[in-house]
């Protein structure tokens, strides 16, 4: 059994509304217009060019990201199984194990013979494990 | 607040970038009253039309949402079926069946008149019980009594998402036909919390497919360690019981069956022992899964009084009428998780606080009893994967 598998999604696009593309390419045009102006009146009126250049980018900067948003596919969509280990122990003489889960594994259920002692093996735990990066880190 | 000063400032630049506009460097040409005309348009349409640009941003958020949902209740779907499939081996394909189970309901008993309705409750879910399991046989006529309670197990986690999908697209739906944006804005709130769930129901589906022990399982393990090694026999309902010496006490420990998906009736079983024993048990300690709160720690153990034990309540209502009855303490155990550790697979942080559990259990029975003493200790939880 593949526990890391990840399934794709058959890649459906996110469908957009007509009035929002308008919208969202009304505020790039004006974004792009006011820059250029911005640039054109930058040695006359320095204060209102200035002003021009926030808007304008700002302007691009929210229109990119819906656009981006919305045309976003959701062909990254996963469901993402972990991997879940067994950890198999021998009570006799302590040899550990630690295999990928198998179907049919459960805690307490007698597994094989012991490698070094050839007593039964019993397995202990089933857990999956998450790695530091996934874990959330707080001050608090 | 700004100053007068800066106000008169911030208008000299309004009228200055006017005056650009209109006699700009370019000239006083067309494009640029187009312009003037189309920032103070722009302003007027977010004064009258913010709520309803407001309202579509929220509808484009849920729709999002919508579609991971619908992929993620349709892999759902497409496991189960396979599940089923694989191990049930059944002679017709089993998808219509499965389909026909994920729109199952059960009707909650009347409360106008709250007396008895306990016991009503108790007899729905009975019926609720034996109806799945009956279907799960239809469906899967190869599987054995642990494959059934997996299968079941996933049906449900299925049946949750096939309902959080049904929810929010209601919503998703109501919210573009009324437009209205206090519909969408119910919703739109507490998505990212719905989201976490379906994810988690996503994983949990695999985990009872394939019979690994879950996050709820915590306090079901703690009662298995107890127990193993000693002769455990059945007790109602779906629960075994095993005599354990404990610190100089006798402990009767108790569990869901498992190793397949099962809860049992830990209620019943501890008002059986407690009847057998004519009342005279020391004290009671349960072991339960509890949801944690941000920013607690995965695994932490806390300790309290009363009944841990979650569902509709009947269990926790059978016990506490036992222990009223014969007047005996109850203490309580529970290992903090979220709701995604407690349907997904066992997480490594809650097997290491098992061991730590079984010291507070320890040292909550050498305080608040007597050796010799009687007591029972319940390990409530999914037994998913967990034997005995």
């Amino acid at each position: 059994m593949n526990e890391t598998a990840e399934t794709k999604a058959s890649a459906p696009t996110a469908r957009i509304s007509t009035f929002i593309l308008m919208v969202v390419f009304v505020t790039l045009a004006l974004s792009f217009a006011a820059l250029i102006f911005a640039v054109n009146i930058l040695d006359q009126n320095t204060e209102a060019a200035w002003i021009l250049i926030l808007l304008g980018f700002l302007g691009v900067a929210i229109s990119t990201y819906v656009l981006f948003q919305t045309r976003r596919r959701l062909s990254k969509l996963k469901i993402i199984v972990p991997p879940v280990t067994t950890t198999i122990e021998c009570k006799k003489c302590g040899f550990k194990n630690v295999r990928e889960f198998q179907r049919g594994d459960y805690i307490f259920k007698e597994g094989d013979n012991c490698q070094k002692c050839n007593e039964k093996m019993l397995i202990t735990a089933i857990y999956r494990e998450v790695k530091d990066k996934e874990k959330e880190k707080t001050s608090f | 607040m700004c100053s007068e000063g800066e106000f008169v400032s911030i208008t000299a630049a309004i009228l200055a970038l006017q005056n650009d506009i209109s006699q700009g460097p370019l000239g006083d040409t067309s494009i640029n009253w187009i312009l003037n005309v189309l920032f103070y348009v722009i302003f007027v349409v977010f004064i009258f039309y913010g709520q309803r640009i407001q309202t579509y941003v929220m509808i484009r958020e849920v729709e999002s949402s919508l579609y991971k949902l619908k992929y993620i209740k349709e892999e759902g779907r497409k496991i189960t079926i396979e599940t089923i499939k694989e191990i049930g081996k059944p002679q017709t394909d089993p998808t219509s069946r499965v389909d026909r189970f994920m729109e199952y309901f059960t009707i909650a008993p009347q409360g106008l008149d709250p007396a008895g309705i306990v016991w009503k409750l108790e007899h729905i879910l009975d019926v609720r019980d034996t109806r799945f399991k009956d279907e799960v046989k239809l469906m899967a006529p190869s599987a054995d009594e642990t494959q059934t309670n997996n299968l079941e197990n996933t049906l449900e986690a299925e049946m949750a998402l096939n309902f959080i999908y049904k929810v929010i697209r209601h919503f998703y739906l109501l919210g573009k036909k009324t437009l209205s944006l206090y519909v969408i804005m119910q919703i739109q709130m507490i998505l990212p919390m719905i989201m976490k769930e379906a994810e988690a129901y996503a994983s949990a589906l695999k985990a009872f497919a394939y019979g690994q022990p879950i996050g709820d399982g915590a306090g079901a393990l703690v009662a298995a360690k107890l127990m193993h090694g000693y002769a455990s026999t059945k007790i109602e309902k779906d629960c075994v019981i095993a005599t354990v010496p404990f610190e100089g006490r006798t402990a009767f420990v108790i569990k869901a069956e498992g190793p397949g998906g099962n809860v049992g009736k830990p209620g019943d079983a501890v008002k059986e022992v407690i009847e057998e024993n004519n009342g005279k048990i020391a004290m009671v300690v349960m072991i339960d899964a509890a949801l944690k709160l941000e920013g607690e720690g995965l695994g932490e153990v806390a300790e309290g009084v009363g009944a841990a034990i979650g569902g509709p309540g009947v269990d926790q209502f059978k016990i506490e009428e036992e222990l009223l009855k014969y007047h005996i303490p109850i203490n309580a155990l529970v290992v903090k998780e979220d709701i995604g550790d407690a349907v997904s697979p066992l997480r490594k942080e809650i097997v290491d606080s098992i061991d730590s559990v079984i010291e507070r259990i320890k040292q909550v029975v050498k305080e608040r009893t007597k050796e010799g003493d009687k007591i029972i200790i319940a390990g409530v939880g999914n037994s998913i994967g967990i034997g005995q």
